[in-house]
């Protein structure tokens, strides 16, 4: 089993770390994972597997963490507290630590509204932030919340997302800073598409010393049609896409707009490394694991390191 | 205030089609302030189940009373003179009222013709809104008298999510998100030092701990 996460040994040895995102399939599948997995085998340190993301019905995010285990990768858990109380939550946690998962991204997630179980009651007991205090809690105190002990303390390594293009800019910084001062480790942003937006964004943080207390991972996500931009400036809350870039998707033919999506993530990226207090990516293809390994090997994220496991 | 809205007219009618003396109860405060269940409402409910009984040629006794507050034992007891007439009650309490009213005539059904909605404000003619769950633990001061249990749609208390744009929630682009509200009312009394403290899981007990809640307070009762 694995010992450490190997996020957190990129992020330890000083590298810049890469993760990538791995959607479980709407159904009971396995083979959807290990295919997901094959794709990004090498290219990446972990890979974050999405809970039931835009509240639609998936393959539950610890199971697939789980396949995942089995098949030597690193995953990083994404847990919601839209769809479980915190019995359930520390629950989980102790299950997949004692499945060998060693990361765990704390989410508010996409509300109920908008999947296909609108009926269904959200829970909303925690919020990500506090769900990032309990992880902390059960990991450094060895007690669930309450103070109840645990005959062992899971070992996690904490995350959290950040949307730095959603309103207000100043209370971005300050939840910032709020999920630092709660225990995350890491931080995985909103997929970054203004560069302007989110290097104000990072002076800000760069201003109250945030990233000196925590990794910050970008978010990036390879367009595949000038349709999809579209559809994401338009209809995914807190994406936020600048007029130019829209401009470029749609003065590419058709049939290469894969390409020039892909030609943008990888910019995207050059100019990402530039910015003081990034740590590393986190590459979202959305059901185009694919284009993965292309971006990673043209952004020069390649070899990832390798370490002699314990 | 409790709102509420009447239930659609076919379902009202399918709950009192077994009864053939039915007295419509409304309750002229919270209900009637929502224009749901006051006396007005009352008279019109009753007028159309009266209308749609006859065009069935069912020869149905209708009644209407209203009666100040159908949640407090005192103003329902004086029921007791009349009731036995009827061989159903049609409430159009909140749901409160329905139970408080079955709670002391038991023998006889006490029907709802209303669906419950909210604790909420009257912000304009016809228009309510929600703005309190009734947690048990205010805490409206730290937030700027805007409360996030109630108006962000995800209830949490160190927000806002990633879904906050143009000041609006992902969820209703027609309804303000509330943490931009909170940044607003703090960012105006030089208190968005409120918004650094973690605010740690909510004590749900307060809310839900065993069961329905109670308040008794001993130098209230005779």
């Amino acid at each position: 089993m694995r010992e450490m996460s190997q996020l957190k040994r990129v992020l330890d040895n000083g590298d810049m770390a890469v993760t990538a995102e791995c959607g479980p399939p709407k159904g009971a599948d396995p083979e959807a994972i290990f295919k997901k997995a094959e794709l990004l085998r090498g290219k990446v340190d972990a890979i974050n597997v999405t809970d039931n993301q835009t509240a639609i019905v998936r393959m539950s995010s610890l199971a697939a963490c789980g396949l995942l285990i089995s098949a030597g990768l690193d995953p990083v858990l994404q847990v919601v507290v839209r769809d479980r109380n915190r019995i359930a939550l520390q629950s989980d946690i102790l299950g997949a630590s004692a499945m060998g998962i060693r990361n765990i991204l704390c989410l508010s997630g996409d509300h109920q509204s908008f999947g296909n179980q609108p009926q269904a009651m959200g829970v909303f007991d925690l919020d990500s932030i506090q769900l990032i205090q309990v992880a902390k809690t059960m990991r450094d105190e060895g007690t669930v919340w309450g103070g109840d002990p645990l005959t062992k303390a899971p070992e996690l390594f904490i995350g959290a997302a950040a949307n730095p293009f959603a309103d207000p800019l100043e209370l971005r910084v300050i939840r910032l800073a709020k999920k630092i001062r709660a225990g995350t480790n890491f931080i995985q942003t909103q997929c970054v598409y203004n560069l302007d937006r989110f290097e104000q964004w990072m002076n800000m943080a760069r201003d109250r010393g945030l990233p000196e207390h925590v990794s910050i991972l970008a978010g990036v996500t390879p367009l595949k049609s000038s349709g999809m931009a579209q559809y994401m400036r338009d209809r995914v809350s807190g994406i936020d896409i600048p007029d130019e870039l829209m401009k470029r998707m749609q003065g590419v033919p058709k049939n290469r707009q894969r390409q020039e999506g892909i030609n943008i993530c990888v910019e995207t990226i050059q100019r990402l490394k530039e910015i003081q207090g990034i740590r590393g990516f986190h590459i979202m293809a959305i059901e185009w694991e694919e284009a993965v390994g292309e971006i990673v090997a043209r952004a020069d994220l390649l070899p990832r390191p390798s370490f002699d496991q314990d | 205030m409790i709102t509420a809205e009447q239930k659609p007219i076919d379902e009202i009618r399918e709950m009192i089609e077994p009864y053939e003396k039915i007295l419509l109860l409304g309750c002229d405060s919270c209900v009637a302030e929502c224009a749901a269940g006051g006396e007005k409402e009352t008279a019109m409910l009753a007028s159309t189940l009266r209308i749609a009984a006859k065009m069935e040629g069912r020869d149905v006794l209708i009644h209407e009373k209203t009666v100040d507050r159908q949640c407090v034992k005192d103003f329902i007891l004086p029921l007791d003179d009349i009731i036995n007439q009827y061989d159903a009650v049609l409430s159009l309490g909140c749901g409160a009222g329905v139970q408080a009213v079955a709670e002391i005539f038991s023998e006889i059904p006490i029907i709802p013709a209303l669906n419950t909605k909210f604790i909420g404000e009257t912000r304009d003619q016809g228009y309510w809104v929600e703005n309190c769950i009734g947690c048990g633990d205010c805490m409206l001061y730290y937030f700027g008298g805007v409360c996030p249990l109630t108006r962000c749609a995800k209830n949490l208390l160190n927000g806002p999510c990633g879904g906050s744009k143009d000041g609006k929630c992902e969820v209703d682009p027609e309804v303000p998100c509330a943490w931009q509200l909170i940044f607003e009312r703090l960012s105006a009394f030089n208190a968005l030092e409120r918004l650094e403290k973690i605010y740690p899981p909510k004590d749900w007990s307060e809310k839900q701990g065993r069961g329905p809640r109670k308040i008794i307070r001993e130098d209230q009762q005779l």
